[in-house]
């Protein structure tokens, strides 16, 4: 594996209070041959980015509710903004809690019909393979990759819910049989990812990130999300992962 | 100054998975009448005279409660002693 340090598209990784898997993404967008770099949450400067990546962990330590200080962050006033503007955004796990807090994606995160918190490898359908964050998938792609959380489970009003299916905005389903598949938190419709309406802006709760590699992973799933920026951003990646 | 009070619940038709634990605890511990339990939140604000009902609507909505959801309510529970009409304190003397 190269290095793309210095060349290449950048796509800049947040570090809030809390963060855990900023070192994961930043591995990833590495491995997937771009340059990661890191943005801090107290900064509203996001560094001429090419795209961000809203990683995953306890920002705030999921004071009031998951996401919603990190929401409020000088650097998410930045990204809101940018990303109002066409600036590719995903959102894994707290990310993608973040980014609903924010407003940048409908419905919310609530606590695991369990109450349990989940850690397991996760099977996943990918629902729509033509936008920015999947177009690297063949269509009805079915992906593991690790999910843990405690708070994933997806609600949002029926007519946004009508909204997401009918836009093809429902990017990632849960699927699998069995005690350990299949719908892991209540989520409705079996919701695990979605998007926005142009696509550019995504949010899942399982994490591609830990997908990228079968020495430290289940698969390399996940590298099929930044792989697909890569190519939107005008620059596939030439590196063999 | 006064001293504000935002209550925040869940709203009806969202799953409360933790109301729904602490009723299963309730029904063990010898309470079988209670039917029905929705844990929420509730926030002490104290704020000088500058922030308006609208404010307190924005803090509410905005930040303290997800109206996606969550509903919520905001009650000022000292308001500000009302400026006593000049009449009225002079029958009072």
């Amino acid at each position: 594996m190269t290095s793309a340090t210095g060349s290449g598209p950048r796509i800049g990784v947040i570090t809030f209070p809390g963060t855990l898997d900023d070192v994961d993404a930043a591995r990833a967008v590495r491995f997937a041959g771009a340059e990661p770099v890191p943005l801090w949450h107290a900064d509203a400067d996001l560094r001429g980015v090419d795209a961000v990546v809203v990683p995953g962990g306890f920002s705030y330590g999921d004071y009031l509710r998951a996401g919603a200080i990190a929401a409020q962050a000088p650097v998410m006033r930045a990204v809101v903004e940018a990303a109002r503007r066409g600036l590719p955004v995903l959102g894994i796990c707290n990310g993608f809690q973040i980014l609903c807090e924010a407003g940048l994606l409908p419905g919310a995160l609530i606590r695991n019909a369990s109450l349990r918190f989940i850690c397991r490898d996760q099977w996943l359908r990918v629902e729509n393979p033509s936008t920015t964050w999947t177009s690297r998938f063949e269509p009805g792609a079915e992906i593991l990759i690790p999910m843990k959380n405690a708070e994933g489970c997806f609600v949002a009003a029926e007519p946004v819910l009508d909204e997401l299916e009918g836009e093809g905005r429902v990017l990632f389903r849960y699927i699998g049989d069995g005690p350990a598949q299949g719908n892991p938190n209540g989520a409705m419709r079996d919701i695990a990812g979605i998007c926005s309406p142009d696509g550019r802006i995504a949010g899942l709760m399982p994490h591609p990130e830990h997908a990228i590699d079968p020495l430290t992973g289940p698969t390399d799933d996940g590298l099929g999300l930044f792989f697909s920026v890569l190519d939107l951003l005008g620059a596939a990646a030439k590196v063999g992962a | 100054m006064a001293r504000v009070a935002v209550d925040v619940v869940i709203k009806p038709e969202i799953l409360d998975p933790q109301g729904k634990a602490i009723l299963a605890a309730l029904a063990r511990t010898g309470h079988p009448g209670v039917s029905s339990v929705r844990q929420g939140k509730h926030f002490d604000l104290e704020v000088d005279d500058s922030v308006s009902d609208d404010d307190l609507e924005e803090i509410a909505g905005g930040l303290l409660a997800n109206p996606v959801i969550e509903s919520w309510t905001v009650t000022r529970v000292d308001p500000p002693a009302p400026q006593p009409e000049p009449a009225a304190a002079e029958a009072a003397l």
